[in-house]
This record gives structure tokens, sequence and C-alpha cells, in this order.
């Protein structure tokens, strides 16, 4: 739920990083906070177990500039992905404005990153959200490991598509990140699909985190206007 | 309903809202009454400037707060109406309002739990009508800003993200 300050001209949002345990949310926060400008982001607090597990959550604000007078300030989230979390997870997505899905693309964390996105749509359906027609984009991290499934068997499993059925925007729209990839395409049977923009990721390296953070912040803005 | 929505508040609302604070503040002699917003976001500031991070405290201050939401289902109770942390030195006195903002009053030994209680209570039910009447009037679904959606902030968004 974003919050439009007009006494002091700011815009608030809030931006989550799902995903399945140790499948890289808190190291793409740690990647932000690194690499932006001190004086443009707040402290990285994490509420974590001793063994650097997240608990709760872990948050950092970053300013990412001025629109139209508006100073934007994005907080960023992530959840714990271990499954038992699953109420404090939930919490946490409470007034989001914008979904990361950090996949694990370890052929055998398949599973549980399909679990985890199960999970996501359940969550967001208990509070009356519609993922589909949300600023959603997922990261398809850990690209540089040798076990890394291809991107089109990730594709096929978490990001299939859904029907679109808003006809403003039923016009065919190739993906900007693969070529003779669709975000929004006709089958033959005449239904439009859509689907998220996908983005690989290093996130340990930083490859791939600030274009998925842009990519999804970037939605978040225009869905404002 | 898509998603969440949005909520915001004007020059003079933002002005009614610190001016209820500053009442309060002066009645409880508390050091600081910060108001957040149940998703972590400072929504006002008064009394002694804060020495952290006033981001991280309302993100944390929010999570306190739905945590203890679901404790109280949990028991049996809709919801925990206050909260309170005592410090050996600080304390935090956190009440809901309206459903929507939490209203938290940092203080020492210059004043006593049972003032802030006591006083908080009426500027809580001020501070229910005023949001209340602000979100009837503005509404909260899908709340646009001033000057979004043109041509030009397409663009400056475009820049800003460098493409």
């Amino acid at each position: 739920m974003s919050m439009i300050n007009y006494a002091s001209r700011e815009i608030n949002c809030k931006l989550v990083y799902y995903g399945p345990g140790l499948g890289g949310k808190t190291t793409n926060l740690e990647h932000v906070y690194g690499k932006v400008q001190p004086n443009t982001r707040g402290k990285l607090i994490s509420l974590a177990t001793e063994t650097e597990r997240t608990l709760f959550f872990d948050f950092l604000p970053v300013d990412l500039g001025t629109i139209r007078g508006f100073k934007t300030r994005f907080h960023l989230y992530t959840v714990p992905g271990q499954v038992y979390y699953n109420a404090s997870r939930k919490l946490i997505l409470k007034g989001v404005d914008g979904i990361v899905f950090v996949a694990d693309s370890q052929v055998e964390r398949m599973e549980a990153n399909i679990e985890s996105m199960q999970n996501l749509y359940d969550n967001m359906a208990e509070y009356g959200y519609d993922l589909t027609r949300l600023p959603f984009v997922i990261q398809y991290n850990k690209r540089d490991l040798p076990n890394a499934s291809p991107v089109k068997d990730l594709q096929a499993s978490l990001n299939p598509g859904w029907p679109m059925t808003n006809p403003d925007r039923q016009k065919v729209t190739a993906d900007p990140n693969w070529s003779g990839e669709y975000l929004v395409w006709q089958l033959s049977t005449g239904e439009w699909v859509e689907r998220a923009p996908t983005y690989e990721g290093v996130a340990i390296t930083g490859d791939g985190v600030f274009e998925t953070l842009k990519a999804v912040s970037k939605l978040v803005l225009k869905s404002l206007g | 309903m898509p998603g969440a929505s949005s909520w915001s508040f004007r020059e003079e609302d933002y002005k009614a809202i610190t001016e209820h604070m500053n009442g309060l503040l002066r009645e409880t002699n508390v050091k600081s009454l910060m108001l957040v917003d149940r998703n972590g976001q400072v929504v006002a500031n008064v009394g002694e400037p804060p020495q952290f991070d006033p981001q991280a405290f309302a993100s944390l201050t929010a999570a306190d707060f739905s945590a203890n939401d679901q404790l109280a289902k949990m028991i049996g109770e809709h919801e925990f109406a206050s909260l309170f942390h005592q410090g050996e030195k600080e304390s935090m006195y956190l009440a809901d309002v309206a459903r929507r903002v939490i209203l938290v009053a940092l203080f020492d030994s210059r004043t006593t739990l049972g003032l802030v209680r006591l006083k908080f209570k009426g500027t809580v039910e001020i501070l229910t009508r005023v949001f209340e009447d602000m979100f009837n009037r503005s509404g909260t679904q899908n709340t646009k800003v001033e000057g979004f959606g043109t041509k030009e902030a397409e663009d400056e968004i475009d820049k800003l993200f460098g493409d």
C-alpha cells in the first residue's frame, strides 16, 4: 500500500522479495545496501536466527529519486523462506505494492520453488490481492551454478502465464530480456496470456540484482499514474 | 481488489495530526511521539528528534503490532489495542488508531505509564476520527498521484531508471 504524503511530497512504496529458503532474497538486499550511496538508503535491519536464517524479515529503505517533485522511497522487505514460518511471511505481504520472486535455479530446488510460488499465490489471495494484476517480476538466481536448470524449464514450471482479460492490454508484447519470447501473447485458441518479466541473477556477485529492482520499482511507479 | 490500496494525506491533514500529537506531548511529558502506518511507514513525528533510524523503527513497530495481533487471535482476542514495552530507562507505549496507524510514545522517568495511558485514550479517539474522516473523504482505493500517468511523468520514470 503506497503512502503518499503531500505535506512532505514523498511517496513510500513497499516491495517484498519472496521465494524459497536459501534462494538469495537476503543476498539481494545486502547487495543493494552495499552498492547504493549511503545518503540514499537507511539501515539494513535483519531479524534473523543465530545461524543467519531470516526469522521474520529483512528491511532496507532506499530513495530512488524524484518523480514530478515527489521523493520516491521504496521499502524493501524479504520474507523468511523456510516453510514453517508462514505466519510471519504472510504478515510481511500486507500492504505490498510490488513483488520480486527470487527462484533458486538449482535443479534440486525446483520443488521448493514451486511450493513457494504456490504459497505466494495463496497468501496473496487470503488478503484479497491478485498477484497477476500487481507489479510482479521473477529473478532466476544462482545462474552461475553448474546444476542450474535451463531457464525454459523454470519458466514452464514457475511462470507459464495467466489468462489476460483486460482488452486494453491485449496486444502482443515481446519480452525485452528473451528474444523470441513474449510477455503478452495470444494462443491459437484465441485466449490472451500474460506472464511476469524475468531476470537472470547471481545475487552473490550482484549480477541481475539492480535490473530486478529497477524493473519492479518502475512497474510500481507506473501503477501510481 | 488487485492489490493493496494506497492512501494519501494532505498538508492540512498533517497539520491537524501534528497539532493533536503536540497537545499529547505537552500533557504527558513524554520524550517523543511517532505515528507510524501499519505497513511500517513514518507518518509524523513530534518531540525530541529520534537518535535512531526512524524508518527502521517504523518497520519494526508495524511488525511488532502485526505479530501481536496474531498472538491476540491465537488466545481468542480480536486484537491488542495497545502494547507496552518496559526498559530500564526508556519505555514505549503503542496504541492502535483506526486500525490503520499506530501512535507510539517514547518516555523515561520524567513521566509515568499511568499518565501516558490515561492521556493517550483521548488523543487516540480524536486521531481515530481524523483518520476516519480522511479515509472517507479521499477513499483509499487505488489512489493516483497528482501529475503521475502523464507523458512527462512516464519520461521522468524512464530517465530515473536509465531507459
